[in-house]
Parts: structure tokens; C-alpha cells; sequence
């Protein structure tokens, strides 16, 4: 019985890293409709940044984190403004194309940059140990690692739902020729709302890196977990992206204890007939 | 060019028979690849995993019976009716939808061969595959083993595959698709199933797929579970690319450029992904029509301007 509490336990934090990687995905496709497909090679650059700030420079972890996120959204900028906005007029293929150029870029300057090694800091003072939850000692760097999750979660419903920035996002999301006419300025929003899920990628990695390792590797794994998430929970859909983060994170905890072998193909089953039976996702109204 | 290559074994060294197979394999990878998304408009992410099928199902057979025809045929076969299954399902999505879930078809594909150990050898993938006679009912069997005679099938077997998907693509069948592509409700006002003309599309894209995958296993002599991964699906996608969606010698061409990049790219460095990635991006922003219309137009202007 608590290993099985445990666990869970061990399965929410593993879902707020899914959490924050498909939020951003979710974000851009709901209000751009563009699949990014180099989405987790963002969060790997977050990853590798924070490990450079931190880890090298020996910043403060705080400090590390928040550099890590304007680097990544200054990447993601130059992603959207300079390549994206020129081929948004045609066939959407094309865009996925494009995002697949910038992962073999990063893929291959991340091991340039940082070598082909894997790369783990040491976790920071404040955060190290842990606690005891169900007779077994709980890391605390999880539990802070679930409280970010559950706090961007609320930051961001408040910042959609009940904000002016967050209408304005809204409005463009669901008409952007409507919003163009009452004067928005569309393009900026395109812009904003890409760097924006760039930085929420990138908090994923850079909060990943003092436990998990960040390697050339981890974009091409988290790009596949968070294309399963947002498809589950439906392409564009913020909620839903919360619930089967959850639901994926949890699932691959037990997977990983009951049923190693078919763990990976039972998810791939799930957002097969996800995609078949329901393709606007689970949790759509 | 055909010519060059039926004397090439007499030209040039093991290495370049052996890049050569790779560029042929490639080739019909990708014109398979194509005739989904250069003519249907269908953009698959899962190809590889049928990829993948036709490798470890020809493996599989020669690992039993050693006879390179029975491989090459059973992994073509085991391949196509995998296609057909998982392709009836997937044509009921166009667009994004279409390509997550043939994305996602081909992880599965990839985790059985990962994962199911006893029958694909999990991460080791299956070894010591011989390069088997080839011995096809009622001809007498003729030894492959040496690089030149495999080649020669490897030869044989491309062209053949690349004729019967020029006849295709210029059938009826090849125009229809082309129709589906330009507008799916005219084609279907015109009488046109489209979702049945799909499946065929992505059976013959699956069965040739399956027929570049069944070549591999007698060359590299092992099969590992990194040809079903996505990353592999993802070879047709630049090849086509790079040599031209809307030209049927496109994905030809870009095979061999896509081997020539690597095979010049790697001399001088490692990283030669961040280079197909820069020309990958190039091409999607200012060459859609790849190479090989790049040079079509260029050689039609010139054609106007001397006609003046």
C-alpha cells in the first residue's frame, strides 16, 4: 500500500516536467496552430543553460533559472520572427519541416557547445535531502519540483482567464482575423505567446537538470512524451494538457514498477485511439 | 546513369558499392515516402516503422530459411499488410492529425522491437543475418554473398521499384491521388473514394518502405531497433525535400544528395546534422521545390530567354 502512495508520489513529480513541457506546446498550437516540433529541443537548451549558469558559473540557482528562461525565449523569438512568420501562409507541413531543421541546429550545437557527456550540478544546498513521506525518504528537491508545477498551473489559469493579456490571447486564439479588425496586433501576439511556451519549455529543463541529466538526447525523448500529452488532452486545450500530464506522469511511475516491458507501448496505444476514437482530446467540452 | 551504375563494380571500391547500396535503399524509402506526400499530400512521421517490418521480417526468414528471395518477399508482404492494417486507421485523419498518428504508430512499432526480447532480440536487435543465395522457384540459386553480386541485387531490385512507381504515379490511380491532394472535395465530387484511394496510397508507400527496410539486414548483416524510431522516418521526409516533392526523380535525388552532404560533411566534422539542419531550413524558406525544380526553372528561363 505505500509503495504504491509512494509511487504516486514519485509520479506527480514526474508529470509537472510534462506538465511544463506540453503547457508550452499546447499554448502555441492552440493560438499559432503550429506543432513545434522543436519544442523539446527548447527544453533542452533550458536544461543546458542552467547547467551553465549554475552548474559552471556557479550563479545562484534562482538567478540561474530566470537567465536560463530569457535565453530560451530570446531563442524562441528569433525562432518565430525571423522564420515562422514568413511561411505561415502556406501548407502547414512545411512548418513541421521547419521546426525539424532547428531540432538537427540544436541537437548538434548543444554537443558543440557542451560535448556529447552528460551534465548534472549538484543540487542546491536549500533543497537537498529529504523527507519522509509513506516510511521511505522523499527527496525534497521533488517536492519542490511539484509545488513550481502546481504554481504555474495556477498562474497560468489566472493569467488566461482572468487577465487583459490573457483575453487579448484568447481572442486571437479563437478569430485572429476578428481580433486583427478590432486592432490587435496579431503578429506581436504570435510572437509573445511563442517566446512565452519557449520559456515554459525551458523552465521544465532547467528545473530537470540537478536531477535529471541534461544530454544531447533528452529533446527527442521530452518532444515525443509531450507530443503524447497534448494529444491526449487535446491539441491547444491548457486543461487538459494539466490532467493528462498527471495522468501520463503517474501512469509511467506505476508502469515502470507493475509492467516495465509495456510501458511505452500501452502509452503509444492510448494516444492511438485518443487520436481515433476522440481526436479533440479527452477533456474537451 | 544507368549505365554507370551496372559497370560500377568494376570502377570503384567497397566503399562506394557500399554507399551506393545505401543511396539506392534510400531512394526507395523515399519514393515511397512520396507518393503519400508529394502526391496525396499526406505527410507521414511513422514510416519508419514499416521501415522497420520489412527489415526484421526479412531477417527473421533468413535467420531460418536462407534464401534471399523468400526475405526480400516475406518482408515486402509482412510489410504491406501491416500498412494496410495500420493504414485503415489512418487515413480516417488528414493533415496534422494524420501525421500524429502515424507518428505514433511508428513508436509502437519501435517499442515491440525494443522491448519484445525473445522474438527481436530487444536492444541487441538480431545478429549474424547471412547474406543468403538467391533462389527464386524453378531458376537455379545464385550466390549474393560478395558485395558485387548484393549490389547487383540491391541494383536490380531499386530500378524495378522505381519503373513500376513511375507507371504508378502517371495511372489513373497516380492522378486521382494527385487530385486528393489539390482539393479532396472536388476529387470526391468527381467521383473519387478518396479515403480507399488514401489507403492504397499508403499501402504502396508502407510496401515500399517494407522493401527498402528488407534490403538492409543482408548488407549490415543485424537489424537494432533505432531504424523503427522516429529520427528514422524522418530520412524520406529530408531526402524528398531535398530533392523535390513535386518532381518524381525528387527523392531519388535527394537520397544521394542526402548521402553525399553526410558522406563530404563528415570528413571535415562530426556535427554534420547542424549542416542538414541549416539546409533543411534554407530550403524550407526559400527552395520548397528542391533541388531538382530549382534547376528545371533555371533551365527554362534560360530556354525563354533564347527563344526571344
Amino acid at each position: 500500500m505505500d509503495t504504491i502512495a509512494f509511487q504516486g508520489l514519485i509520479g506527480l513529480s514526474l508529470a509537472m516536467y510534462l506538465w511544463l513541457i506540453s503547457a508550452g506546446l499546447t499554448i502555441i498550437f492552440g493560438v499559432l496552430r503550429i506543432v513545434n516540433f522543436a519544442h523539446g529541443s527548447l527544453f533542452m537548451m533550458g536544461a543546458y543553460l542552467a547547467f551553465t549558469f549554475y552548474g559552471q558559473l556557479g550563479l545562484p540557482f534562482w538567478l540561474a533559472i530566470l537567465l536560463s528562461l530569457l535565453g530560451v525565449g530570446l531563442l524562441g523569438l528569433v525562432m518565430e520572427r525571423f522564420f515562422l512568420r514568413r511561411i505561415y501562409s502556406i501548407d502547414e507541413a512545411y512548418q513541421l519541416l521547419l521546426t525539424f531543421g532547428f531540432i538537427l541546429i540544436l541537437d548538434d550545437a548543444v554537443k558543440i557547445i557542451w560535448g556529447g557527456v552528460f551534465k548534472i550540478p549538484p543540487i542546491p544546498a536549500f533543497l537537498d535531502g529529504a523527507w519522509r513521506a509513506f516510511g521511505r525518504p522523499f527527496p525534497v528537491y521533488n517536492a519542490f519540483v511539484i509545488a513550481v508545477g502546481l504554481l504555474v498551473a495556477v498562474l497560468l489559469w489566472a493569467l488566461f482567464e482572468k487577465s487583459w493579456w490573457g483575453r487579448i490571447v484568447r481572442a486571437t486564439a479563437s478569430d485572429r482575423e476578428m481580433a486583427n479588425a478590432i486592432g490587435v496586433n496579431v503578429p506581436r501576439v504570435f510572437s509573445g505567446v511563442f517566446m512565452f511556451g519557449s520559456m515554459l519549455a525551458a523552465l521544465g529543463g532547467a528545473m530537470g537538470t540537478p536531477v535529471r541529466v541534461a544530454s544531447p538526447g533528452i529533446g527527442a525523448a521530452m518532444i515525443i512524451q509531450a507530443f503524447i500529452i497534448t494529444v491526449i488532452g487535446g491539441l491547444g486545450n491548457l486543461k487538459g494538457a494539466f490532467v493528462s500530464s498527471l495522468m501520463v506522469g503517474i501512469l509511467s511511475a506505476y508502469g515502470t514498477l507493475f509492467f516495465p516491458v509495456f510501458e511505452l507501448f500501452f502509452i503509444f496505444v492510448i494516444m492511438v485511439v485518443v487520436l481515433l476514437v476522440r481526436p479533440q482530446g479527452l477533456f474537451a467540452r | 546513369m544507368v549505365l554507370i551504375l551496372v559497370v560500377l563494380p568494376s570502377l570503384a571500391g567497397r566503399y562506394s558499392l557500399y554507399l551506393v547500396i545505401q543511396i539506392l535503399i534510400l531512394s526507395v524509402f523515399s519514393l515511397g515516402f512520396n507518393l503519400l506526400f508529394g502526391y496525396t499530400g499526406l505527410l507521414s512521421f511513422g514510416q519508419a516503422g514499416f521501415f522497420a517490418v520489412g527489415a526484421y521480417a526479412c531477417a527473421k526468414i533468413l535467420l531460418a530459411v536462407p534464401n534471399l528471395f523468400l526475405g526480400l518477399l516475406g518482408g515486402v508482404v509482412i510489410a504491406a499488410a501491416a500498412a494496410l492494417l495500420l493504414g485503415f486507421l489512418s487515413v480516417r485523419h488528414t493533415r496534422i492529425y494524420f501525421s500524429m498518428l502515424t507518428l505514433a504508430f511508428g513508436m509502437m512499432i519501435y517499442s515491440i522491437a525494443w522491448k519484445w526480447r525473445d522474438f527481436t532480440g530487444g536492444d541487441d536487435g538480431l545478429v549474424g543475418i547471412p547474406r543468403a543465395p538467391l533462389a527464386i522457384p524453378g531458376l537455379p540459386a545464385l550466390s549474393v554473398a560478395s558485395m558485387e553480386r548484393y549490389y547487383y541485387v540491391v541494383l536490380v531490385v531499386s530500378l524495378l521499384a522505381i519503373w513500376l512507381m513511375y507507371r504508378l504515379v502517371n495511372s489513373p490511380l497516380g492522378l486521382a491521388l494527385q487530385a486528393i491532394r489539390d482539393s479532396e472535395s472536388r476529387a470526391e465530387f468527381a467521383g473519387i473514394a478518396v479515403r480507399t484511394y488514401r489507403l492504397v496510397a499508403f499501402t504502396i508507400a508502407g510496401l515500399y518502405a517494407g522493401l527498402a527496410g528488407a534490403l538492409l539486414p543482408p548488407l549490415e548483416n543485424t537489424v537494432t531497433p533505432p531504424i523503427a524510431h522516429w529520427s528514422t522516418s524522418a530520412e524520406p521526409v529530408l531526402a524528398t525535400l531535398l530533392g523535390g516533392i513535386h518532381v518524381f526523380g525528387g527523392p531519388i535525388v535527394g537520397a544521394f544528395l542526402f548521402f553525399m552532404i553526410k558522406d563530404v560533411i563528415v570528413r571535415f566534422t562530426e556535427y554534420w546534422l547542424i549542416w542538414l539542419g541549416v539546409i533543411v531550413v534554407a530550403l524550407v524558406m526559400g527552395f520548397r521545390g528542391g533541388v531538382v525544380s530549382m534547376f528545371a526553372r533555371r533551365a527554362a528561363r534560360a530556354e525563354a530567354a533564347s527563344d526571344r
